[in-house]
């Protein structure tokens, strides 16, 4: 009992010892800030690659594909079935994407994807990431009159506003159009937005372009060309302030350049409308990759057996239910499919580097701050050797009394072990704290120094995204707690030997 | 540089030799008085009148200074009765504290027996002497030596707080506080139960101390100098409390001082002199 009330009044009445655990307060409170804000960015990270890519890839090694999705789905049907949620074809191939800002081009290498719009969604979160609330709903590669969010839908509510996306759709395109035809009618420049400069196949091209017309004449007020929907990245960049500016809208026309299925595989160009932006918030993706829908790309790239009409794609996106485990079954296909033919990954698989980079960053974070907690214990260790100094005579009196070493061991090994507890919880609640507001203080840090703190230009997040780990935080204290105990047992086993009558002899 | 080493040279021998000399010479006669403890048919080298209850034997303790050993009790035969008030008077130096510290086994004799109630002390285990201290012996100090961060209450509730596990002390809690009050009432104390020691005045901190050491109602009272640092006033008040608590609670007293005036008060003198108890 008297190690409890001494410990208790020793821990009231000495503020020196109070002033060694604030760097273990501070220790811990970084570690949880830390580790919130790497598991926040891992976890939103995960989630957006999750729901960019399907649990597992099936695909091919060449760019030509299989042929017969179909009959390779019943098979991975078959051998896998029960833990299959839903599956969809699709044909990825490298592309070029261009098109006219103001009156030059821009050039960009992408990721043609050619997805079923039907079933892609089900395979991944694809549709939320669209700007049109219709398209959430239902993908269509049709150009929609209107109606494109303003406000980003992901974003919190102060995120700004996208004033250029309210001319999106239909009214864009009339308009440009309109325009484009007044200024033909004047001769200011050329109206034609496949007139590319210096293209030497531009004659032959012209020709072949030229002849549809005249069966069936494209008018760009009311025709489309077919649809296709752009990485917001491609399109648009953001600015210091955090304000996104657009380089074309859905409604303006683009060029995409890629190859096709033959051997060897020939550049094919053609002209598509831009019907909506796919934005997962990481740029990678973003900035990466245009989606068309399967059946126009197979036409285009010549996909379609002509004699049976089964079509060739490149892989096969699967889902899975939420129980099943994606490696089993990863490598039940594995053992199946030939893998010179065909390549089959998880989704974790694909971004493997990536979130292998961010745990090691988190271990190697978490090591040097927990040196930090070590040098605070070693603070402790100081000051509670003078704290047996001091207090010798009182423990004098406790032995003298009948306490034994055990006890007064007891006693100071307590208090090392109060102080972890005062020092780790005060740490984790500021922790918490921090990690509650961590948006405001960057905010508030960012107006103190002049400089952001978090630039929203560079991150594809509009706050810092934060995640508790209640599992990390009981490690986190546990850990400063038991090097509080363990700083404190060198000098509570001094105290333990001293010599009741050293102790209590007079100066 | 020379001359240093020369130096530590000459002063040992003087010192070391007389102890080793001594030693042989009263091993025998030792050996001999441990056993008559036990079979009083032999002569003791006092006249045990009543049953003691703290004798000590051949008592011999020195501490080492570095190479030097300095012999501070050198064959110490004593014992008091029980209910009896001991006083041991003797010079600054003499010893007294030595001999209290091993009368209540916070220290151990080099060579010689302490016997309570007949039973052998000073070989008991650790914890069994911690026991011993915490049950039957109550200590009172010259300067007191209360807790600073513990109350008047707490520092005499300390005895309980230590004998007892923590679950029993709060399941008795009320029990032990009722004594300590009522202990503290009889010392005069009644009124500063909550008060931290560093609001009491010197009397006032030793009766404290007091109160601390007779709570858990001790067999034996060891007071070390109780009064050496108060003035003869507030000296005497305190003798008279331990007089009466003597009396209520028939306890046995032994008294270090090295005031005449106040061993004068004590049932008994002895007076220690270089180590050795002086039967003049």
């Amino acid at each position: 009992m008297y190690k409890l009330l001494l410990c208790w009044r020793y821990l009231r009445t000495r503020y020196i010892a109070l002033a060694s655990i604030i760097s273990v307060m501070l220790g811990v409170a970084t570690i949880i800030v830390v580790n919130s804000v790497m598991a926040g960015f891992t976890d939103e990270m995960q989630r957006r690659i999750h729901g960019i890519l399907s649990d597992i890839t099936f695909e091919s090694t060449g760019l030509g594909g299989f042929p017969n999705a179909d009959r390779h789905m019943q098979e991975i049907e078959r051998l896998a079935g029960r833990w299959i949620a839903g599956m969809t074809p699709t044909v990825h191939v490298p592309a070029m994407l261009n098109f006219r800002v103001r009156d030059h081009w821009v050039t960009k290498q992408v990721n043609f994807v050619g997805i079923d719009p039907a079933t892609y969604s089900s395979v991944s979160d694809f549709g939320c990431y669209l700007q049109h609330p219709a398209n959430r709903h239902t993908l269509s590669f049709e150009l929609r009159p209107g109606g494109y969010d303003v406000h980003d839908h992901q974003a919190g509510p102060d995120a700004p506003e996208r004033h250029q996306m309210s001319q999106a759709g239909w009214p864009h395109r009339r308009r440009k159009a309109r325009l484009e035809k007044l200024a033909a009618a004047a001769g200011a420049w050329s109206p034609d937005p496949e007139s590319l400069p210096h293209d030497p196949f531009r004659a032959a091209q012209d020709q072949t372009d030229e002849r549809l017309p005249a069966e069936d004449v494209f008018d760009p007020e009311v025709d489309q060309h077919p649809g296709v929907v752009l990485g917001i990245a491609l399109a648009s960049y953001r600015g210091r302030d955090g304000r996104d500016r657009f380089l074309a809208l859905p409604g303006d026309d683009v060029r995409l350049t890629f190859p096709n299925a033959a051997t060897p595989p020939e550049g094919i160009s053609s002209i598509f409308t831009l019907v909506d932006f796919y934005e997962s918030k990481m740029s990678e993706y973003d900035a990466g990759f245009a989606f068309v829908s399967i059946e126009e790309l197979q036409k285009l790239r010549g996909m379609v057996d002509p004699a049976t009409g089964a079509t060739f794609c490149t892989s096969i996106q699967i889902k899975l239910r939420d129980d099943a485990d994606p490696v089993a079954v990863r490598d039940r296909l594995r053992a199946h499919f030939p893998p010179e033919l065909y390549g089959i990954y998880t989704w974790k698989d694909k971004q493997g580097p990536l979130l292998a980079a961010v745990r090691m960053e988190t271990a190697i974070l978490n090591v040097l701050l927990f040196l930090i907690i070590t040098v605070a214990g070693f603070g402790i260790l100081a000051i509670f050797f003078m704290i047996v100094v001091e207090k010798t005579r009182d423990i004098g009196i406790l032995k003298a009394l009948g306490a034994s070493g055990r006890g007064i061991m007891g006693i100071f090994i307590g208090y090392g072990l109060s102080l972890g507890l005062v020092g780790s919880g005060v740490g984790l609640a500021i922790g918490l704290l921090f990690v509650a507001h961590i948006n405001e203080i960057a905010d508030g840090l960012g107006r103190l120094t002049g400089q952001p703190v978090f630039d929203p230009s560079i991150y594809y997040f509009q706050e810092i995204p934060t995640t508790i780990q209640p599992g990390t935080i009981c490690w986190i204290v546990a850990g400063a707690i038991s090097i509080a105990i363990s700083a404190s047992i060198f000098p509570a086993r001094r105290a333990a030997r001293l010599h009741p009558v050293e102790a209590l002899r007079y100066e | 540089m020379s001359s240093f080493p020369s130096r530590s040279i000459s002063l040992t021998p003087p010192a070391v030799p007389p102890l080793e000399a001594e030693v042989p010479t009263r091993s025998s006669t030792e050996s001999a008085v441990s056993d008559t403890v036990t079979r009083p048919a032999e002569p003791l080298p006092w006249e045990p009148q009543e049953p003691s209850e703290l004798a000590a034997v051949g008592l011999r303790k020195s501490y080492s200074c570095g190479r030097l050993e300095i012999p501070v009790l050198r064959g110490v035969h004593m014992h008091v009765a029980r209910g009896e008030m001991l006083a041991v008077v003797g010079q600054s130096g003499s010893g007294k504290s030595t001999l209290l510290h091993l009368l209540g086994t916070l220290d151990t004799p080099d060579d010689g027996q302490i016997h309570f109630r007949d039973r052998r002390i000073d070989n008991l285990t650790t914890q069994q002497r911690d026991a011993l201290r915490n049950r039957h012996f109550g200590k009172v100090f010259q300067f007191y030596h209360l807790l600073p961060e513990l109350t008047t209450l707490e520092n005499v509730l300390l005895p309980f707080m230590i004998g007892e596990s923590s679950w029993r002390y709060v399941r008795r809690r009320s029990q032990h506080v009722e004594r300590a009050s009522e202990m503290l009432r009889r010392v005069g104390l009644d009124h500063r139960l909550k008060h931290r020691p560093s609001e009491l005045s010197g009397g006032e901190m030793q009766r404290a101390a007091i109160a601390r050491a007779l709570v858990a109602e001790p067999d034996v009272l060891l007071a070390d100098e109780p009064t050496g640092n108060l003035d003869k006033r507030t000296g005497d008040e305190i003798l008279n409390v331990l007089q009466q608590l003597k009396e209520t609670q028939k306890l046995t007293i032994v008294m270090v001082t090295h005031d005449q005036a106040i061993a004068a008060d004590a049932d008994r003198v002895v007076q220690l002199v270089e180590g050795v108890i002086d039967t003049a």
